[in-house]
């Protein structure tokens, strides 16, 4: 199976994130693979295993975005593909999802794209999806578990988390997956691995060799970005002889301040 | 369809999500900035019953697109027909879920048109929205808007823009959009768990416990309980249910941390942070958790919150409103007994 994880790299969530002159900061905090990419590249590597194949990591970013990679490589992938150009800085998720999918076609006769289910500085969540929709092929999102996997009918069951319950769906490759923190457990990269990803060169691809040139225009713009309020909430300590008295004295306040 | 103003009506087989009658009353105050009437786009089978309810709650109007093939949720054939729908559209609103951050993020790339999902703030300037969407788990705030392309897509969060109350005598027009169902790519073979109890992103109260609700060693599991992982599981058990019963009497959703999830305590659905669902009730009420940075991301926009900790340095209580230093095993049954009698249940 040609296997394709799309990764990205993100702070640590960790990290303090603070805003200067209209500039997102997180300081020295490291950054690394989007966690929710760790399930992603997991769940590509526990495949290929099964079946056989090979998996590639692709990344869009600065040219010094190579953690993200460097990390799925030391985890197994294969190979691993930046993604990088000047005219790729800033772009939405629109642009963006265009870019992933003209790289996953130039990597070629693709059987799985994996996702994470969003990253975890834009929260967004939705790249795999425009990936898909852009691709023409499935959109299996926010899958919990892959019941089963055919490599020869090309055929997949999975279950999907929706908020109310789980959907069993059936789809044909190639698809696009994305994944939840339930459907794996990630493994730690081993020594070997982390030696190996140490020394990868990884190829880059620019927009001129993605056939992209001067096609990308972001239809989001971001006027404003700020830290959040801070509200100094005083906390009241409720106190008493015991847990009863306490416990009434909390009810009487809360239905006081109207909140039940 | 004459409205510029478009809100997607989202639903899990054929009941509709609270947040999108939220949806329309956002809608509402920006279809009056642009002059504009709302209209409601309903697709499914046998969803015609989610028209009159969408005009009830302030749509003017409704598009209603049934197929039997529509009948489960699937985003390809859900997006072809909103695209269709939507394509004259200055704006469209969803309320979030798992399925309409898909299925904006799929309609966007149809129309070739930014996507903004989780909103909490829209304001219009000019003929433009202009959107406030929390990022870095809800660290820092973005304002975004989508310039020179339409429709604008945003999804709106749950709770973060007010209910509008129905009004039954309210009517208008609902029409039947014309379309077809090209081949489908993927088969709904069926769904797991059903459902139960209050969702925790629609819950006005929400209770939650983490790590010290299994913190009760006074509490001695029975003796065919040998092995210490279950005894723990054990201890969970009692502590959920003190939370439970609280849970009860105040018609709350039941939440939990992290630390309780991954310990086996409680399921995933549960879970609520960064990593599990964003929610911002009325009231919450945490039980023996610390006030993780991560678990904070997930209800730091509850309009109150109650801390119960033992440790009086718990980070918790930098964020609570009222916190009771003490054992969640004394404190939750004792709170459980006072809403209990006044609130005359
Ligand atoms: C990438 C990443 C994502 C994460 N996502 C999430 C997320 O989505 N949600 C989340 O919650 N966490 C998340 N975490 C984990 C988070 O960092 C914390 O580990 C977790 O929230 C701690 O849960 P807790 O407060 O229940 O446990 P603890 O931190 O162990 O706190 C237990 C608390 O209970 C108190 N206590 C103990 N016994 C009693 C008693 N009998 N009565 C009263 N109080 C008692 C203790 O004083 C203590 O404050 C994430 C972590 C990472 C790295």
């Amino acid at each position: 199976m040609n296997i394709v994880v799309c990764v990205k790299q993100t702070p640590d969530t960790a990290a303090t994130v603070t805003v200067e002159d209209g500039k997102i900061s997180w300081g020295d905090a490291p950054l690394v693979l989007n966690p929710w990419d760790e399930f992603a590249v997991e769940e590509a590597l526990r495949l290929k295993e099964a079946h056989g194949g090979e998996v590639t990591a692709i990344s869009l970013g600065p040219e010094d975005a190579k953690e993200a990679l460097k990390q799925s490589l030391a985890m197994g992938c294969e190979n691993a593909i930046l993604v990088s150009d000047p005219s790729f800085a800033g772009l939405d998720s629109l642009q963006v999802s265009k870019v992933l999918a003209a790289a996953i076609e130039k990597v070629g006769e693709v059987d799985l794209v994996f996702f994470g289910r969003s990253s975890v500085d834009t929260d967004s969540g939705i790249t795999g999806s425009q990936v898909a929709r852009r691709l023409g092929w499935p959109a299996l999102s926010l899958v919990a578990v892959i019941n089963s996997l055919d490599p020869e009918s090309k055929r997949l069951e999975v279950e999907r988390m929706l908020d109310e319950t789980r959907q069993q769906v059936a789809a044909s490759f190639p698809a696009v997956i994305s994944v939840v923190k339930e459907i794996n457990e990630p493994r730690y990269p081993s020594f070997m691995g982390i030696r190996k990803a140490s020394k990868a060169e990884i190829p880059i691809w620019s927009a001129a060799e993605l056939g992209l040139e001067g096609d990308l225009e972001s239809a989001l713009t971001w006027p404003d970005v700020y830290a959040i309020p801070k509200v100094e909430t005083e906390c009241e300590f409720i106190e008493g002889e015991t847990p009863e008295e306490i416990a009434a004295k909390l009810v009487d306040r809360l239905i006081e301040e109207k909140v039940v | 369809m004459t409205n510029k103003v478009l809100v997607y009506v989202d639903h899990f087989k054929g009941e509709a999500l609270p947040a999108s009658w939220e949806a329309i009353g956002a809608a509402r105050k920006i279809a009056e900035s642009l002059g504009s009437g709302v209209t409601a786009v309903i697709i499914g089978q046998d969803v015609q019953p989610l028209a009159t309810q969408a005009i009830e709650y302030g749509a003017d109007d409704a598009v209603v697109a049934e197929n039997p093939a529509l009948a489960d949720f699937r985003p390809e054939p859900y997006a072809d027909v909103l695209s269709k729908a939507a394509a004259e559209a200055d704006v469209l609103l969803l309320p979030t879920s798992g399925r309409t951050r898909e299925l904006a993020a799929m309609v966007a790339v149809d129309l070739e048109t930014g996507m903004a999902p989780d909103v909490i703030e829209i304001e219009v300037d000019g003929g433009l929205v202009l959107a406030t969407r929390p990022i870095y788990a809800g660290k820092l705030l973005s304002k975004v808007v989508i310039k020179e392309r339409k429709p604008q897509i945003l999804t709106t969060r749950s709770r973060a823009f007010p209910k509008p109350e129905p009004d039954a005598s309210r009517s208008g027009e609902i029409t039947n959009l014309e379309f077809e169902v090209g081949d489908v790519p993927t088969e709904v073979l069926g769904y797991k768990e059903a459902a139960g109890g209050v969702s925790l992103t629609d819950a006005a109260v929400i209770v939650s416990g983490g790590r010290g609700v299994s913190n009760n060693p006074s509490l001695t599991p029975p003796d065919e309980i040998t092995d210490e992982k279950d005894q723990e599981i054990w201890r969970a058990q009692q502590g959920f249910g003190l939370v439970g019963d609280l849970v009860g009497v105040l018609n709350a959703a039941m939440g939990a941390s992290r630390a309780a999830v991954d310990a086996g305590y409680i399921p995933y659905a549960n879970q609520v942070g960064q990593t599990g669902k964003v929610v911002s009730p009325d009231l919450y009420i945490a039980n023996g958790i610390s006030g993780a940075i991560q678990h904070l991301a997930g209800m730091r926009t509850s309009k109150t919150i109650v801390a119960v900790n033992k440790d009086p340095e718990a980070p918790i209580f930098r964020l609570a409103r009222f916190g009771v230093v003490g054992d969640l095993f004394d404190v939750v049954p004792a709170l459980t007994a006072a809403f209990k009698e006044r609130l005359g249940k």
